[in-house]
């Protein structure tokens, strides 16, 4: 069909206007609307100012819940930690989530690789200087089987998380065990982050300069002092947290279809959330962005009639 | 004659342009008598809104990613940036709203629609990398909760939300110059097509005119 020959669609088409125009000035429009949006920007901001509540540390982390510092590190080293059972794009040790038996993830790969046990833990405790506990510890941990290690680490992450864990000075205080070297090394990695250094070491083990905090952001998230500052600010996920903003400030409030998916029961429990929560608003931006043709959709704003509001004058003069 | 003048690319260029859009249809100081509602004002408002939010940005970005932290200038233009943001988008929504119970798309008008939600989907990743780039505790949590949505969809592999440097670059670059050249390329649109008139009551059927 030609467009001339095709049959009017009043959902689609227009008839060309031919009636009345009337005098309009788009640049005053314009400047005032600068006027008043640039008033209202400068009013609020006086009022509400904005919220900035300073980054936190590694060292903070390790001074205030010592115990969540040295657990989150030793499963780490056992492989039960967020990070270490990750898989992409950070390692292979899962598939990421899945839908219909295909998860993107895998397919995209493994692009920033993280050794969890050696990028949070070994590594940083080895490169200390000067001290021959923790090269000793190391040097044992490393000439040991992958089997012993894994024996000595699940030890250790068992004793640490049990009711008889206790601190005295900062330092973690297990049960008596078969620890191998792992509970020395842990020791010393508490110690460090207490002191600041592991901050430094973390950022600077790839380079002088470094703009990318992928590691250190990955090993604090996987211990619980993160989650539960962020869960005071009401700003977990499944605290519609994702629109949220420390403090109570207005956050991203346009995420709301986004974050409600998260709160459905079957998808606010289900392992591969993430992926249908985002198929699902793709599929929802889709439908939004062709709305013009499809039937049906494009004709709820003539059966609502909210139109006869809007141009409720043009009807009046007709 | 006339085929070696057709030839000359830079005046069919002109030519092209000034048909599309002569001088009185780009600043038009008329418009058909239905324009007449304050839902007409919130494309304008959203345009001044995202004015508003570059030109905080620029100072920011002037000053350097951290300096808000430790200046009260600083953070007076971070609430600004901050605060214009919230108007743009409630701007926005209202705009979409309005053009949606309009049918605004009618008569031609389907790519104005789209270009339109392509600046909305683009306006929020601007604004998530925003949430990235403040350098402090709410940078930190969102990057770490936003990381596993990322992954999910195999984006993370090249779009690290953890890497600061990289977020930065999309928040102050990329993203911005995306966001712009879709409203250009909308506010043409509109421009082109002219304002879209009112459902006709009667609701006759009649041949499209053209
Ligand atoms: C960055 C965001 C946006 C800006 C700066 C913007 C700006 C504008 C401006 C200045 C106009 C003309 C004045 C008016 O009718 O209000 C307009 C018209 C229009 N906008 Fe947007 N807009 C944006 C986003 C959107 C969105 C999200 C949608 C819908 C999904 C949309 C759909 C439309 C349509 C269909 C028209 C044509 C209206 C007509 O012919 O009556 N725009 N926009």
């Amino acid at each position: 069909m030609t467009k001339s020959s095709r049959r009017f669609n009043i959902d689609r088409d227009v008839a060309p206007w031919t009636g009345a125009t009337r005098p309009y000035d788009i640049a005053k429009e314009v400047a005032i609307c600068f006027l008043v949006i640039g008033l209202l920007t400068v009013g609020l901001s006086v009022l509400f100012s904005s919220p900035d509540d300073p980054a936190v540390t590694l060292k903070q982390w390790a001074v205030s819940t010592p115990i969540d510092f040295a657990t989150t590190a030793a499963t780490e080293l056992d492989g039960t930690g967020g990070t270490a059972g990750y898989g992409p794009p950070y390692n292979t040790a899962a598939d990421g989530p899945m839908v219909l038996g295909i998860s993107p993830a895998k397919i995209a790969g493994v692009h920033i690789p993280v050794d969890a046990a050696k990028d949070f833990v070994l590594s940083p405790v080895a490169a200390l200087p000067e001290n021959p506990v923790a090269s000793q510890a190391i040097a044992t941990y490393e000439a040991a089987s992958v089997e012993q290690r894994q024996t000595w680490a699940a030890n250790y992450d068992a004793a640490v998380t049990a009711s008889t864990v206790t601190t005295a000075g900062g330092k973690v205080i297990v049960a008596p065990g078969d620890y191998g070297p792992v509970a020395t090394i842990v020791d010393q990695l508490v110690a460090m982050a207490q002191s600041g250094a592991l901050d430094t070491t973390m950022l600077t083990q790839q380079r002088f300069f470094s703009t990318d905090f992928t590691k250190p952001l990955l090993f604090i998230s996987d211990g619980s002092f993160l989650a539960n500052k962020a869960a005071i600010d009401h700003l977990q996920g499944d605290q519609w947290g994702m629109m949220n903003e420390t403090g109570s400030w207005p956050g991203q409030a346009w995420l709301w279809l986004y974050t409600m998916w998260y709160q459905v029961p079957g998808l606010s429990t289900s392992d591969n959330a993430d992926l249908q929560v985002f198929l699902i608003i793709i599929g929802l931006t889709l439908l939004l962005a062709f709305l013009p043709f499809i039937p049906g959709l494009r004709s709820i704003p003539r059966w609502t009639r909210v139109y006869k509001v809007i141009w409720k004058d043009h009807y009046r003069n007709m | 004659m006339t085929t070696a003048t057709d030839k000359n690319w830079t005046r069919s260029l002109r030519k092209a342009g000034e048909s599309a859009f002569p001088p009185e249809r780009l600043l038009p100081d008329t418009q058909p008598s239905y324009v007449a509602s304050w839902i007409y004002v919130f494309g304008a408002l959203t345009m001044a809104a995202l004015g508003v939010v570059t030109a905080t940005g620029l100072v920011l970005a002037v000053m350097g990613p951290t300096w808000w932290h430790h200046s009260s200038t600083g953070h007076f233009i971070n609430s600004m940036h901050l605060w214009s943001v919230e108007l743009f988008f409630f701007a926005m929504v209202v705009h979409l709203w309005g053009k949606f119970f309009m049918a605004a798309w009618r008569g031609n008008r389907a790519l104005t629609w789209i270009t339109g939600v392509v600046s909305f989907v683009v306006s929020i990743g601007t604004a998530f990398t925003g949430y990235l780039s403040q350098t402090n505790f709410d940078s930190q949590w969102i990057a770490t909760q936003a990381k596993d949505g990322i992954n999910s969809t195999g984006g993370g592999a090249v779009f690290n939300v953890l890497n600061f440097g990289q977020m930065l670059m999309w928040h102050i670059t990329l993203l911005p110059i995306g966001v712009g050249a879709i409203v250009v390329f909308h506010v043409l649109l509109v421009r082109r097509r002219g304002v879209v008139p009112p459902f006709e009551l009667s609701g006759a059927k009649e041949e499209v005119a053209q």
